[in-house]
């Protein structure tokens, strides 16, 4: 087709063309029957759920931003939110190399837990209690509050005589302490502040976490650890050695993520690996701390991008919306198109049904193999593209009443029309795919859902106006409604503004 | 309509023609002006960005009956720092918009919330964004645009010319100077929905470009040989050509965008559908603009410069066609040499000899 003097072979290939056609939509059609694929996949926010974004954060300490830590974070966050046992949650690094984030989505309800379980760094350490305040700032009549410790430097009891510890920023666990280091901190509710030596067993040495319920103590959640060999050795070690000396010094904080959350003290040695953190925990706070100590601390630490959080009524909600917009839309360009192009108008409403099937049998494979979700950003793609798409037959559409103004009989109109068009469409299709895939990996979120969409309702433009809307155009050339110039069709001389006398003898030539 | 595909034929003929090369200064300066306002705008009032790019805390309540103040005496009641935004949203939607919060502070949030308007924490739809976040955001959409710029513009330069590749790019930059101060202006809120929906936008005033530009190409590929027009005269033959095409095709465009719209404000409020068509819909309409006043008469001046061209300008005028200053607006094209008025079938054997 790719001379004019090719045209008369057009019928032929014409049908070829919509068998092709036939083909791809009956191959997408059983390939989603196969995967049992019914319905599309819907995103977080046209369903509810949460969505958390976590940027990795250079910490002052050697734990510098790898590829490798950052894969093994995902490990271990996918574990943590695996441990919450919502079907079809999902743990993904986004981005290339250390400039990743780490995207965590976790539909319905249940995923509010989920904001406070992947962030946290999760690093437990064991440290002796050197000093114990009340969690407010010293002034000079409660300063006697608060002993300082023998051996330890100035500045740090200068730091823990300032500390304030009813400053949210305060309490605000980072993780970022340092081993070795004599540290302040404050209690998790902030009642309380403490100066605490260097840590002596460390998170890593716990080997099993579980929650548990005091039956004595009423509703008193706690979680029970298992330390391993060297756990076991240091954590006798600790206790033995603090046991017998004075208050505040036998007490031993456990410590996670920079902020203590219980100091008990120690009456005898515990050289049985085995020890219980307690705090005033809630059966699900138990829980999750159980897990995220089993699983590890996170080696990295991170800040949260974005969390968002959707209801279900929300969700739905931006699901008819969207959908209304879409059947809104596509009603619209329906009509316009049958008001100004008449019988070709019929064209533009076949091709933009078939169009409408790939696209959703398109959702629906995708869903199934790459596990595509289709978002509220999505659906306002596939809406836009359906602009897109029908300016495609425009362009097609006009370039053939062009070609007859000119004087040429319908039948050469198309075939010449489209070798115009042709290069128009191609062009102008490049430059929306090259948006969109630009769109695609300069976005972050949900916007991709956008870039998507629009890219392959693109390639499905190319694919209808190539096999579907060229092909039916060439046949119905041949038909007489439309080759005579029938005053609905959409070609009739009077609508393409050419004389009536002048284009009925080119026309039914 | 059908007044209008009449009007598409005789445009087609040259019966019928708008001069929108010829008068590219009086374009030029109404972009010129639009362009200053929106700098000025710009300057002044800046852009109202979304909590996405500077970080923040929204919470939106879905409960009717519920009112601004009671949201705003609620979450004043919590200790936090930064202004708050309280806007009602539809019938029963509020929405509170915070500067960036710690976790604690924003479950205090939640929970004055929930105990002020009796809702369950489940169903107060919220949205937390790192201070850090909004800088990578920004970053990204920044690198996006000036990628996107380029790219294009060397693919145009392929699939074209290079000087049509420079004029289609110009008409985007001027579209993009022109959309932005148009937020800026107005103050509406820029969110990532925003951007994306302007960078979409930027595609789709490159499509009208592309669809008008490969007329013109048509058009002028053997103007020089032909020697009855000058580059200028063929290429309004081509705008004139493709108008119908374009108000088409942007029409369509319009269509589904005006639905999103439509739906996206009135019946969600706020929120990525309106943030996204509302972005397309002022681009579109600028785009479709640039596309008909901008790019091809910057085309034009840039090929005019040639010496071929200048050359063909000069046997054109000697020929006794009218030179391209006083080109009115009855008379470009071929009935530059036939004035208008003579629409008799006299003229049509000739358009049939044309080609």
């Amino acid at each position: 087709m790719s001379t004019p003097n090719k045209t008369v072979k057009s019928p032929a290939r014409s049908g070829r063309s919509l068998v092709i056609l036939a083909v791809i939509l009956l191959g997408l059609i059983l390939t989603a029957l196969v995967q049992g694929a019914s319905s599309v996949r819907l995103g977080l926010d046209l369903r509810g759920g949460t969505s958390v974004t976590l940027q990795p954060r250079a910490s002052n300490d050697a734990n510098k931003i790898t590829s490798e830590a950052v894969d093994q974070a995902v490990t271990i966050i996918r574990q943590r939110v695996n441990s919450l046992g919502v079907a079809e949650s999902e743990v993904t690094a986004q981005g290339s190399g250390t400039n990743r984030q780490i995207v965590i989505s976790v539909p319905g309800d249940s995923g509010r837990r989920v904001v406070d379980l992947v962030g946290q760094t999760a690093e437990l350490r064991f440290r002796q209690v050197l000093a114990e305040g009340a969690g407010i700032p010293a002034t000079a009549d409660t300063s006697t509050a608060a002993t300082p410790a023998d051996g330890v430097a100035a500045d740090i009891n200068a730091r823990f005589a300032a500390l304030d510890c009813t400053n949210p920023a305060n309490r605000e666990g980072t993780g970022a302490d340092s081993p070795a280091d004599t540290i302040v901190s404050c209690s998790r509710e902030g009642g309380a502040k403490y100066i605490l030596g260097p840590a002596e067993v460390l998170g890593q040495q716990v080997s099993e976490a579980s929650a548990g319920l005091d039956p004595a103590q009423g509703v008193a959640w706690f979680v029970s650890l298992t330390f391993d060999g060297d756990g076991t050795k240091a954590f006798g070690t600790l206790t033995n050695r603090v046991t017998t000396l004075a208050s505040p010094l036998n007490q031993v904080a456990i410590v996670l993520d920079g902020l203590v959350v219980s100091a008990p003290r120690i009456n005898e040695a515990i050289p049985s690996g085995n020890a219980q953190i307690t705090g005033s925990f809630s059966q699900v706070e138990a829980q999750d701390l159980a897990n995220v100590l089993k699983y590890g601390a996170l080696p990295l630490a991170f800040d949260r991008g974005e969390v968002q959080q959707v209801s279900p009524t929300l969700g739905a909600d931006q699901l008819n919306a969207g959908l209304l917009a879409g059947f809104l839309g596509l009603g619209l360009v329906v009509i316009y198109s049958l008001l100004y192009y008449r019988g070709l108008g019929l064209v533009t409403v076949g091709s933009l049904a078939i169009a409408g099937g790939l696209v959703y049998l398109l959702f629906l494979v995708l869903g199934a193999t790459i596990g595509f979700t289709l978002t509220l950003a999505g659906i306002a793609g596939a809406i836009v593209a359906i602009g897109v798409t029908a300016d495609s037959f425009i362009v097609f559409f006009e370039r053939i009443r062009d070609e007859a103004r000119e004087g040429r009989s319908l039948r050469s109109a198309v075939e010449t029309g489209w070798l115009k068009a042709r290069h128009t469409i191609l062009v102008a299709d490049a430059v929306s795919l090259i948006a969109a895939v630009l769109l695609y990996f300069f976005a972050v979120g949900g916007v991709r859902g956008f870039a998507f969409t629009l890219g392959l309702t693109t390639l499905v433009d190319l694919i209808v106006v190539f096999l579907f809307t060229k092909p039916i155009v060439t046949i119905l050339a041949g038909v007489k409604f439309f080759a005579s110039g029938h005053r609905f069709s959409g070609l009739s001389p009077k609508s393409i503004g050419m004389k009536q006398t002048q284009s009925l003898a080119t026309l039914e030539a | 309509m059908l007044k209008l595909s009449g009007l598409g034929g005789r445009l087609y003929s040259g019966e019928t023609s708008f001069d929108f090369i010829g008068r590219r200064r009086r374009w030029y300066s109404i972009s010129a002006v639009f362009i200053l306002a929106s700098i000025a705008a710009l300057a002044i009032q800046g852009l109202h960005l979304g909590i996405e790019f500077k970080g923040g805390s929204s919470y939106t309540v879905n409960k009717s009956g519920i009112s601004v103040e009671q949201a705003r005496a609620s979450v004043a009641s919590v200790d936090i720092p930064g202004e708050i935004i309280v806007q009602k949203i539809g019938d029963s939607k509020i929405r509170i918009q915070t500067g960036a919060l710690t976790s604690a502070q924003s479950k205090g949030v939640e929970s004055a919330l929930t105990q002020t308007f009796a809702v369950a924490i489940e169903s107060i739809d919220t949205q937390i964004i790192g201070p850090s976040w909004g800088k990578e955001i920004t970053k990204k959409a920044l690198y996006g645009l000036i990628a996107f710029l380029i790219v294009i513009m060397l693919f145009l330069a392929m699939a074209f010319e290079p000087k049509m590749a420079i004029a289609a790019i110009v008409a985007v930059v001027h579209d993009v100077f022109i959309t932005v101060g148009i937020y800026a202006l107005v103050g509406f809120d820029v969110t990532p929905a925003t951007v994306i929906g302007f960078l979409t936008i930027l595609g789709y005033s490159l499509y009208d470009t592309v669809v008008v530009f490969d007329k013109v190409r048509e058009n002028t590929k053997s103007v020089a040989v032909v020697g009855k027009m000058t580059y200028s005269q063929a290429a309004n033959l081509a705008v004139n050509q493709t108008i119908v095409r374009s108000a088409n095709t942007s029409l369509i465009a319009l269509l589904p965008v005006g639905s999103i719209l439509f739906v996206g404000a009135g019946l969600l409020g706020a929120g990525t559908l309106k943030d996204l068509s509302l972005a397309l819909f002022i681009g579109l309409a600028v785009g479709t603009y640039s596309s008909i006043f901008i790019a091809p008469p910057f085309l034009a001046s840039l090929r005019e410069k040639e010496p071929a061209m200048q050359a063909l300008a000069k046997r054109v005028a000697s020929r006794g066609g009218v030179s391209l200053e006083t080109v009115s607006s009855a008379a470009t094209g071929r009935p530059a040499i036939r004035p208008s008025g003579n629409r008799g079938p006299r003229n049509q054997p000739k358009r049939k000899g044309r080609k």
